[in-house]
């Protein structure tokens, strides 16, 4: 990254010698780099401060309040609670539960997400008659408000009387299709779908702009030399799309992994959908238990680091790549 | 793009095309049933996408008895009664709410983020990608871990049901993705031209006008427009920390549905009147919908 480089410097390097700012002599341009320094960094602080004291700080608390016996119905008992917290999370099965619906929904709806988004960014990368028509609806799921997007599977597609995939199978199928109960008999996969609806779009609208990176020139080369479609596609979009692909994945999965309106708004995190996000809002807005909602909290910020380490490492080599 | 493009799939361009590249002929069949077959299944993956929020658009115009029709109609009488319902059930202030907390939000994230975007590209602090990872992996905090000390916070300092409160939390919860943006496209500004104006006397004002804003301006637009977005959606917050007075558009989604009886015309018609401005704020900026998910990595 070029801007890297100090701009003082630049300017004393410059033809001009009244532009350089910085000094000639040594001794006061290093107290002026000194200052110089601060001066640089007073535009950073007012975001850095805001966000460290409005992240941290609170994560702070969660961590003090999870080693607290604490629950507001019974406030007369509030003290130190050791790992107890823990202990109970660890061997709650429905926090477990929670463990393993997170990942459940978040790498299914991610992966499946990215494969339909990459497949149709491809059919999109090419000239068609509507082809602007066709990007247009496909943004369209993102746009809708996750919790409208949300009402409008669990009432409008999956109810079981009047819901339209039901509808449709009456239809295709005349008067005695069967009509299942969608989230009922398969909330898990119910809710996948929904999200993925929603998360298609976004997959497809990063790698859709990966793809019309793409250097053409190299690629109609190959092709004048013999190269196969799928050789192409294997050999020189995928490697060039791979930094998008990435980026997405990455992306993606800090959103889904969050997800709370899609549990909340479908399932109410019944028959075993809740994950983290949902379970440590009950645990803590509706059973009142803060110290056990802390210590889930807790929980889901170690396993989300760990992950983040990797992801961070994958981010940064991406931008390094894209800031140049 | 130009070769490829007549080639591929354009139904009225002829099948085959002949071109001579460094003394060989080379001629590339393509079977225009292939490109028809790819523009169709183009549409249709499409329209599959699209005909939920169309489904939506057409139930909401529904009386209640024509919406919960099994096997569907496409097209029934028009109907007024699901809006009708909705605004009868009161949700202006919630949805001045919204409007208050994301557009005020999202100006208090451009201010901050600007001139700390600033530090970290064009005179950059030592160690700025340290600074920039740090602003990104507060993203991966969820937010959920953070909920209950804001809680209790806001409860001991009667911030509860506030809309500032929400604002506050908003801009924090969007600031990195608009640090990361702007930090992005200022790195583009070129540095040389910043001096050069300089140079030629020009002040700071003049410099930010005619040197920094055409390249950033693209970049505010977009971080703007996905910070407004996700402000607009955010549901968890807003359910745990406001009750009556702050409950934003979402929130009063969640309360809306808890009626018995038909209400699929309602339903489908506060769904659509909530995501009304994220509808029309991402089509009109499509491009700049882009930029601002990819967090300034696509341009």
């Amino acid at each position: 990254m070029s801007s890297s480089t100090d701009t003082s410097e630049r300017g004393t390097a410059g033809p001009n010698p009244e532009q350089g700012r910085a000094g000639a002599t040594p001794p006061p341009r290093r107290r002026q780099t000194r200052s110089d320094s601060w001066q640089r960094r007073i535009p950073l602080l007012p975001a850095l401060i805001f966000v460290i004291v409005m992240t941290q700080l609170p994560f702070l608390g969660t961590i003090i309040i999870s080693f607290m016996n604490w629950n507001a119905y019974y406030p007369d008992e509030r003290g130190f609670a050791g790992f107890s917290n823990f202990a109970r999370v660890f061997t709650d099965v429905n926090a477990r539960s929670a463990v393993v619906v997170t990942i459940l929904i978040t790498v299914s709806t991610v992966l499946i997400s990215l494969v339909l988004g990459l497949a149709i960014a491809l059919l999109l990368d090419r000239k068609f008659r509507g082809q602007g028509i066709v990007r247009t609806m496909m943004i369209a799921p993102f746009l809708v408000v996750p919790v409208a997007a949300a009402l409008l599977w669990k009432h409008a597609l999956y109810n079981p009387e009047y819901g339209l995939f039901n509808g449709l199978l009456t239809l295709v199928l005349g008067e005695d299709a069967p009509q299942p109960d969608w989230v009922g008999s398969m909330p898990l996969p119910a809710l996948v779908a929904a999200l993925v609806w929603q998360w298609t779009p976004f997959m497809m609208l990063i790698l859709l702009a990966g793809l019309q990176s793409r250097p053409l020139d190299v690629v109609e080369a190959a092709r004048i030399d013999g190269a196969s479609e799928f050789r192409i596609f294997t050999s020189m979009t995928l490697p060039h799309l791979r930094q998008y692909i990435e980026l997405s994945t990455l992306l993606g999965t800090i959103y889904v992994v969050q997800n709370f309106d899609h549990v909340f708004t479908i399932t109410a995190g019944a028959t075993g959908t809740a994950n983290l996000p949902y379970f440590i809002y009950q645990t803590f807005y509706t059973a009142q238990d803060y110290g056990r909602a802390s210590a889930a909290g807790v929980v889901t910020v170690v396993g989300t680091l760990v992950v983040a380490m990797f992801a961070l490492r994958t981010a940064f080599a991406i931008f390094k790549e894209e800031g140049r | 793009m130009s070769t490829t493009a007549s080639t591929r799939g354009d139904r009225t361009t002829p099948a085959t095309t002949t071109q001579t590249v460094g003394g060989r002929t080379f001629v590339q069949t393509k079977p225009p049933r292939r490109g028809m077959l790819l523009t169709t299944l183009a549409w249709v993956v499409g329209v599959l996408f699209f005909f939920p929020v169309l489904w939506m658009v057409l139930v909401s115009f529904r009386a209640e008895t024509d919406a919960a029709s099994n096997p569907p109609v496409l097209f029934a009488p028009v109907s007024l009664e699901g809006y009708r319902t909705f605004f009868a059930a009161g949700p202006w202030p919630p949805l001045l709410n919204s409007m208050t907390a994301s557009v005020v939000s999202t100006i208090l994230v451009i201010l901050l983020a600007f001139p700390a975007a600033y530090a970290l590209s064009i005179r950059p602090v030592k160690k700025w990608t340290d600074v920039l990872f740090f602003f990104l992996s507060t993203k991966m905090l969820p937010i959920v871990a953070g909920i209950l000390p804001i809680y209790l916070f806001a409860q001991a300092t009667n911030l509860l049901d506030n809309i500032w409160l929400l604002i506050i939390l908003y801009t924090s919860m969007n600031m990195p993705i608009a640090v990361w943006m702007l930090q992005s496209f200022l790195s583009e500004v070129p540095v040389e031209m910043l001096e050069a104006a300089q140079v030629d006397g020009a002040g700071l004002l003049t410099t930010l006008r005619q040197v920094v804003a055409p390249v950033v301006m693209p970049g505010i637009a977009s971080a703007a427009l996905i910070c407004f977005i996700f402000s607009w959606n955010e549901l968890l917050l807003a359910r745990v920390l406001t009750s009556t007075v702050a409950s934003t558009a979402p929130v009063f989604l969640t309360g809306f549905v808890t009626s018995q009886g038909l209400f699929l015309a309602k339903v489908c018609a506060a769904s659509f009147v909530v995501s009304l401005p994220v509808l029309a704020a991402g089509f009109a900026a499509q491009d700049k919908l882009v930029q601002g998910l990819s967090m300034g990595a696509v341009k």
